[in-house]
């Protein structure tokens, strides 16, 4: 395979300056070199003691709060020429803002970027972590919009913060229980709540907690970056990351009786596809390079028969590949 | 055969485009330039201007112009801009007793030294459409300037608030025990409990809608245990003056006008603290009374730690206002919600398949027991 094919070239000819020069007037990967160097002690810090939101002084940047922020300044304080970059955004290279996101980094940084998981040395992620498994060396950056995990228990920043010092997590575990005690199970779907290293609760980003096996004792390197909480926090390679659950009530994730339909993938996340107006459906890999990955490889799904309706198996776990 | 949703990239270049388009409007209609935007919807500007936390009114209204009038949007271009010039100082504190005054009025004293003047206001206008204007100033000549005043304005007016402290019935900004380095909201996240530097610098960037509101909120007894009196309001040019290290002088930069507001509001006394009026400062950039006013209001509410007053109302409550007066993060955050979530909701739509499944079947179990019992 031509690892160079899937590689956007940074001196684009075809988009006028658009995407093909680096900015004027601004400096590289568009932050300040004294800004970068701030963010960078933060992401040490943050490194050293895992799971622990560090406060940082979280500089405006020209997309809105809420869009990838924090994520954003990790990167830039991050990026050098050498490096490739990916972004996503719920798994697929080419939603809007995460074409938006890249093309930010090839005007300011001039940088090289990639859907290719495996090629990235940086990669910029919303909601999602790749099916790919990430290797050493590699870092995935998070976009976070409330790194807070206790915030919606507690919306108090002074409460919460003491909490963490004493770990001092009671409250959780008690809406964890009131969870199974009044619906039986859980109701956490995605932003599913975590311990990292033994020591501090962390929330993973509103990952689908599919994704949340991954994050454990994962080789790259984790950063996570909330701009408008103005926080960072992080997971060191190879660091347990725990789901909250109980003994009789394990962690579970989500699972389909389906397999994707583009290249029949019977353990990838899956977006559902709303096909008609009577709702016929197909299931389709949420992790677009993935996809395209086992396309290219002759694998294929069904695509006759759209379903009707949706069932979950969550508990039962088994795929029926058609 | 279904084909996966592409093209994000061609489709944000066209949105590009299209809203150049749209931004531009009918091309028979001249085109705004800057100097009008400046010079005609110089309020704009400085609402721009001050929730930008940057004095450039050039800068404003190109972002006006670029935002086609949305002031949010025109802040946030501004915000955007501004985190990216370097700093190279600060500059010493501007001294608004030395403003060149172009409005000053107190309503807690019928007269003061220096004597009240109205200046450019809205307040005395009958707010009626004025179809006059419909026509340019050069085609309808009856539009009239403003007569000179006979004797100049005088300068160096003292506040009126320093009038009333020698009687002892006024806090003392000491009391706040912050003369250290003043904190700098836009370098530093906001921690609690925030200083009154944080607090005013908070203020002085959020949302006047926002602010104005919470204002409001306390007039209508949601806090205030008083009513609060505008013990003045100036608006007038300051002079900004800047210590170079090679110096080690003061030179003036500039000058820039700003509006200035302290207001009195009622404390009983308590324990540690004697009876006393304490002042609510707003500062603004250019003239925006409206949120200078509002911000003195909402900062004496939110003193209420300092004084050691109960702390029950949403304006009294730091974390509530600080944390959500900034407009740039606000409509960030809840726009926010326009990108894709279907990952999320997919996670969602599984767990509510489930729950409802076993809602239904707990349903036709619950019905089961209570046929067993009516046989």
């Amino acid at each position: 395979m031509n690892r160079q094919s899937n590689i956007q070239s940074k001196a684009g000819t075809k988009n006028s300056c658009i995407d093909s020069c680096i900015m004027e007037g601004y400096n590289y990967a568009y932050l300040d070199e004294q800004t970068k160097r701030m963010i960078r002690r933060t992401i040490l810090k943050a490194v050293a003691i895992p799971g622990h939101q560090v406060p940082f002084g979280s500089r405006e940047m020209p997309l809105p709060y809420g869009w990838g922020t924090g994520g954003m300044q990790i990167t830039a304080s991050l990026i050098g020429s050498k490096d490739i970059l990916k972004v996503i955004d719920q798994g697929a290279d080419d939603t809007t803002n995460a074409v938006s996101i890249r093309r930010f980094f090839s005007r300011t940084a001039g940088v090289l970027t990639t859907t290719r998981t495996q090629e990235a040395t940086l990669i910029q992620t919303r909601h999602r972590i790749p099916e790919t498994h990430l290797i050493k060396d590699q870092i995935i950056i998070y976009q976070v919009p409330i790194p807070e995990p206790l915030r919606f228990i507690e919306p108090r920043d002074k409460e919460v913060r003491r909490m963490h010092a004493l770990k001092e997590y009671g409250i959780m575990y008690v809406k964890l229980y009131e969870d199974i005690a009044r619906h039986g199970r859980i109701a956490k779907a995605f932003d599913y709540p975590v311990l990292v290293n033994g020591r501090y609760i962390m929330s993973p980003s509103p990952i689908p907690k599919f994704d949340n096996p991954k994050m454990n004792r994962m080789p790259a390197l984790q950063l996570f970056g909330a701009g408008r909480e103005k926080r960072i926090y992080a997971v060191p390679p190879y660091t347990e990351v725990k789901s909250l659950d109980f003994d009789d009530y394990p962690f579970e994730v989500e699972r389909w009786p389906l397999c994707c339909a583009l290249c029949g993938s019977d353990s990838s996340y899956l977006d559902e596809i709303i096909l008609d107006d009577k709702g016929s459906k197909l299931f389709v890999c949420s992790d677009t390079d993935h996809c395209n990955k086992r396309v290219d490889k002759g694998y294929r799904g069904n695509q006759e028969k759209p379903v009707q309706e949706a069932k979950t198996c969550i508990r039962t776990g088994e795929r029926k590949c058609a | 055969m279904y084909v996966a949703v592409k093209g994000g990239k061609e489709a944000i270049t066209n949105a590009h485009k299209l809203l150049a388009e749209k931004r531009r409007g009918d091309p028979r209609v001249p085109e705004l330039g800057i100097s009008q935007i400046k010079e005609q919807l110089g309020l704009s500007v400085d609402r721009v201007m001050t929730e930008g936390s940057l004095y450039d009114s050039e800068l404003a209204a190109i972002a006006i112009k670029q935002a086609q009038g949305d002031l949010v949007e025109a802040i946030f271009l501004v915000r955007a801009y501004r985190t990216t010039l370097s700093r190279f100082g600060f500059s010493i504190p501007i001294e608004t007793t030395r403003m060149q005054i172009q409005r000053r009025i107190s309503s807690s004293f019928k007269d003061i030294p220096g004597g009240q003047i109205l200046g450019p206001t809205y307040d005395y206008t009958h707010r009626l459409i004025d179809f006059t204007l419909r026509v340019p100033e050069n085609v309808n000549s009856e539009i009239c300037r403003a007569e000179s005043a006979e004797k100049a304005i005088q300068n160096n007016m003292t506040r009126v608030a320093d009038l009333l402290a020698n009687e002892g019935l006024l806090d003392n900004e000491a009391t706040y025990g912050n003369n250290g380095p003043v904190a700098d909201l836009t370098r530093d996240p906001l921690e609690l409990p925030a200083g009154r530097d944080v607090r005013l610098q908070n203020l002085a960037r959020g949302d006047e809608g926002f602010i104005l509101s919470l204002a409001y909120s306390l007039q209508r007894g949601f806090g205030a245990s008083g009513h609060p009196f505008l013990g003045e309001i100036r608006y007038g040019k300051v002079t900004v003056e800047f210590v170079p290290e090679e110096l080690g002088f003061p030179i003036e930069i500039g000058e820039i006008p700003i509006t200035e507001c302290i207001m009195f509001n009622r404390f009983m006394g308590s324990s540690d603290t004697p009876p006393q009026f304490i002042k609510g400062y707003g500062l603004t950039f250019g003239h925006c009374e409206r949120k200078a006013m509002a911000m003195s209001i909402v900062d004496y509410a939110l003193s209420s730690r300092e004084l050691g007053e109960k702390n029950e109302y949403p304006a009294q409550d730091e974390e509530f206002v600080l944390f959500h007066s900034d407009n740039v993060q606000a409509a960030g955050f809840v726009e926010h919600l326009k990108l894709p979530h279907y990952v999320d909701f997919q996670a969602d739509l599984v767990l509510m398949r489930n729950r409802l499944a076993e809602f239904k079947n707990d349903g036709r179990k619950n019905r089961g027991i209570e046929d067993e019992q009516a046989i």
